[in-house]
């Protein structure tokens, strides 16, 4: 009894290891694919020095950063200084520990299920996270002691808690067809027809508010190079910029995961093995992603709140109302 | 259940070693030559003046009053989702209510200007 619970014990911190180890290098290497896929779009190279195809790019980056030098601008708040890049970062990393990344797997006849755990109040544990983060935004931005950042911190934190609404109320449809917070139950409920052609209007919902709350083109103006520096983290220099662009990225990798989980069917599909079909989903939303940034220009701040609270909202409201009166016409 | 609880507690303490390991390399690793001018809020290469912490628009402020009522509202709105398959008329109708009336306050505050940007 004792000794099953600790060989448990044990591959639940293998598994766990194993995972973040591949998040972190698939994070890494997304910073690569993302300069390349955007040098090919601007008739560009990309990063082709650091190795073949520029394949030790991110290498390359993590020795830079790591002997950079970590500046600490004076005045500044320093403990909440320091802080946040980390809360940015863990949030990150924490969201997907509810992720499903496939079907199961039996190893040495042990069936291991392919998430991390799968909490019966997930949906609500990822809208958690993902609002905590706002205070990674917003005190970096304000401990920097910099007017820049105090900008930048302040308009994240507006954007992102302005979005977060039309985000919780566009993934409510999910839980009416799906009856679960659970986001293993959300995939199983998909297993017929993914929720995209139950509820495209869900998911263009879903897509331009999470797009904002990771705060990306055409909604990047927390950071809007051009007007303010870098926004809320100018200030920060070697391995605590790199926590908050490796924050950036892995957000990245967890839109799509959601996205995939939400309205894709997440493992589902014929013929390839689940797994596949997880990566290959997330590999899509994640290119359109990228897309985007190549294509679209800045929004402005004005245009950015009114297609929150004037646009999205209503329609996300009426989403729920017209699914509802459906699911009542056709039971 | 709590098994699926400590899983995520181990998952932060190894996401935590990660960031601080990071951290403390850097450190390690890093150069240490702090001057005035380096520890200088960064101004576009000009002379840092006045004080950061400006006063900042009302239009934020009301958007976090918003925010709250508004993300208040989402948090009713999930129990409700999961339960809607059941309760079926019952529910349909006591969220239509429920969504009548913040409506009617979503359009107040439309019309008082409080979602204006100019």
């Amino acid at each position: 009894m004792l000794l099953e619970w600790i060989l448990g014990f044990v591959f639940l911190i293998v598994k766990l290891t194993i995972v973040l180890i591949i998040l972190l290098t698939v994070a890494a290497y997304l910073v690569w694919v993302e300069r390349k896929l955007l040098g090919r779009i601007q008739a560009r190279y990309g990063p082709n020095r650091a190795g073949e195809f520029g394949l030790l790019q991110p290498l390359a980056d993590l020795v830079k950063l790591i002997t950079k030098e970590d500046t600490v601008p004076q005045e500044a708040n320093k403990g909440i200084f320091l802080l946040a890049p980390g809360v940015v970062g863990l949030m990150a990393l924490l969201i997907f520990a509810v992720v499903p990344f496939g079907s199961g797997v039996t190893l040495w006849g042990r069936s291991i299920p392919l998430v991390i755990t799968d909490l019966n109040v997930g949906l609500l544990f990822i809208l958690a996270l993902s609002s905590i983060s706002v205070y990674g935004i917003a005190l970096g931005g304000w401990a920097s002691n910099s007017k820049y950042s105090l900008l930048g911190g302040i308009r994240g934190a507006a954007q992102m808690i302005s979005y977060e609404v039309p985000m919780g109320l566009s993934l409510v449809p999910v839980v009416m067809l799906a009856r679960s917070f659970s986001l293993v139950e959300i995939t199983n409920a998909q297993s017929a027809r993914p929720f995209i052609f139950v509820q495209p209007v869900s998911f263009i919902l879903f897509l331009i508010a999470a797009l904002a709350e990771i705060k990306r083109i055409p909604f990047d103006l927390p950071e809007a190079e051009n007007e303010l520096g870098a926004g809320y983290h100018t200030e920060y220099s070697g391995m605590r910029f790199g926590l908050f662009f490796l924050g950036e990225y892995i957000t990245m990798i967890i839109l799509g995961s959601l996205i995939a989980v939400f309205f894709l069917g997440g493992w589902h599909g014929p013929l390839l093995p689940p797994i596949i079909w997880f990566l290959l989903k997330v590999g899509i939303i994640v290119f359109t992603l990228i897309w985007f940034r190549a294509t679209f220009p800045r929004i402005r701040y004005d245009q950015l709140m009114n297609t929150g609270w004037k646009v999205l909202i209503p329609i996300a409201l009426l989403n729920i109302v017209v699914t509802g009166a459906l699911v009542l016409g056709t039971s | 259940m709590l098994i699926e609880y400590l899983a995520i507690l181990i998952y932060i303490a190894i996401a935590v070693f990660f960031a601080l390991f990071a951290i403390i390399a850097s450190a390690l690793l890093g150069q240490k030559k702090p001057t005035p001018l380096k520890q200088a809020p960064y101004e576009c290469g000009m002379t840092t003046f006045g004080s950061s912490f400006r006063r900042i628009p009302i239009k934020y402020y009301i958007i976090a009053m918003l925010f709250l009522l508004f993300d208040i509202e989402v948090v009713f709105l999930y129990p409700w989702a999961v339960v809607f398959k059941e309760f079926k008329m019952f529910a349909f109708i006591s969220m239509a209510v429920f969504l009548g009336i913040l409506v009617i306050a979503y359009i107040y505050i439309w019309k008082k200007g409080a979602l204006e940007w100019e």
